[in-house]
């Protein structure tokens, strides 16, 4: 009988460290941050730390609409560089952005925002086509018309995404194929290469994990 | 007697030939086929998409087999220099210009072209790469 009671407490036991072992898998935090001094509501003074943030933008849409950051407030969204005459990476990385738009298209909380870079064919209409063509209609995934030094500086300071002109390249630009992830408070939480569908594999999985962090 | 072993000994030659005839152009076809796909990888794949499916409405699908074979004589010439046409696909028009790929050599553009219209479904067997070159010569 003894024998029994311990071997069911050992049993508890283990499966007990085990669940406690399991922990709820959080994203990362990217880019550069500091640690500030700030006063919580009680107002006793505490160490927290500050990530790096997107700043604020305003861009024209593929309607010609003024756009700015307001657009994603309350989201998290999914943001990339591209250009509509590129023939190398662009089509591989829309083509694999297509289904995660499409598997997330219904959620209410999940946003798309592409930024052309370039700045001197891609007016709004041009873009507008372009996201026709693709199977793209409606305010979910915007498509952003901006000036190069706005648009390049975006990219490379707060997305992190090398992007530039080349005139050796075969279609005159060079950039990188990140798709990144940032969330609502506007912090990047992945970066994940739009070329490779296991990578865009990775990041259907971590956005209900984005997600779940804001339903508490 | 003897007449009976020259006689099948001749057919026997005949046949011999014949099937190394076939395993040539077979050997040919799978060399194609392989090369090709490299090709294909590394210059079509990124608009028209692994399967051939094409993207959306701007890279049409590689997967009409009539439109393939009607236009048999052109495909090299849409494979090397690009398209800037309209063209209709699976009874869809598609606008969008294609690029050039003038870095290809002819029988790279032979080779492309017998793996695409020997996958995604199509199988229109082998062309040499004598006949491409001559496409290419008569392209517009």
């Amino acid at each position: 009988m003894n024998k029994i009671t311990a071997y069911i407490a050992t049993c508890l036991l283990v499966v007990s460290i085990f669940t406690a072992c399991k922990q709820e898998r959080k994203l990362p935090f990217y880019g550069e941050r500091h640690a500030e001094t700030v006063r919580d509501a009680a107002g006793i003074e505490k160490i927290d730390t500050v990530y790096q943030t997107i700043p604020n933008w305003s861009f024209l849409n593929q309607d010609s609409i003024v756009t700015t950051n307001k657009a994603t407030d309350g989201k998290i969204y999914i943001a990339d560089f591209f250009f509509t005459s590129c023939t190398t990476i662009c089509p591989t990385m829309h083509r694999n952005l297509m289904t995660v738009y499409n598997e997330f298209k219904t959620n209410p909380d999940v946003m798309f925002v592409s930024h052309t870079i370039d700045f001197k064919y891609d007016r709004p209409h041009v873009l507008k086509k372009y996201a026709k063509k693709l199977g793209v209609d409606g305010p979910k995934w915007l498509f952003l018309y901006g000036s190069k030094d706005s648009v390049y500086t975006l990219a490379e300071k707060n997305y992190l995404v090398a992007v530039g002109e080349d005139s050796t390249a075969k279609d005159g630009y060079i950039h990188q194929g990140y798709l990144v992830l940032i969330d609502k408070d506007r912090r990047i939480r992945g970066a994940y290469d739009g070329t490779k569908e296991e990578q865009v594999e990775q990041l259907k999985k971590d956005i209900p994990v984005l997600l779940a962090e804001y339903k508490k | 007697m003897r007449k009976y072993i020259i006689n099948s000994i001749f057919f026997l030659f005949i046949i011999g030939i014949i099937v190394s005839c076939q395993n040539q152009e077979t050997i040919d076809l799978q060399n194609y086929m392989s090369n090709g796909k490299d090709i294909y990888k590394a210059k079509c794949q990124n608009c028209h998409g692994e399967n051939g499916e094409g993207l959306g409405e701007l890279a049409p699908p590689l997967t009409d087999s009539v439109f393939l074979k009607t236009n048999k004589n052109r495909l090299a010439c849409f494979i090397k220099n690009g398209a800037n046409e309209s063209l209709i696909v699976h009874g869809k028009e598609y606008k969008e210009k294609m690029p050039a790929f003038p870095e290809l050599a002819d029988i790279d553009v032979a080779q492309v072209m017998v793996y695409i219209t020997n996958s995604f479904g199509n199988k229109q067997g082998f062309v040499p790469y004598s006949e491409v070159s001559k496409d290419l010569q008569n392209c517009k």
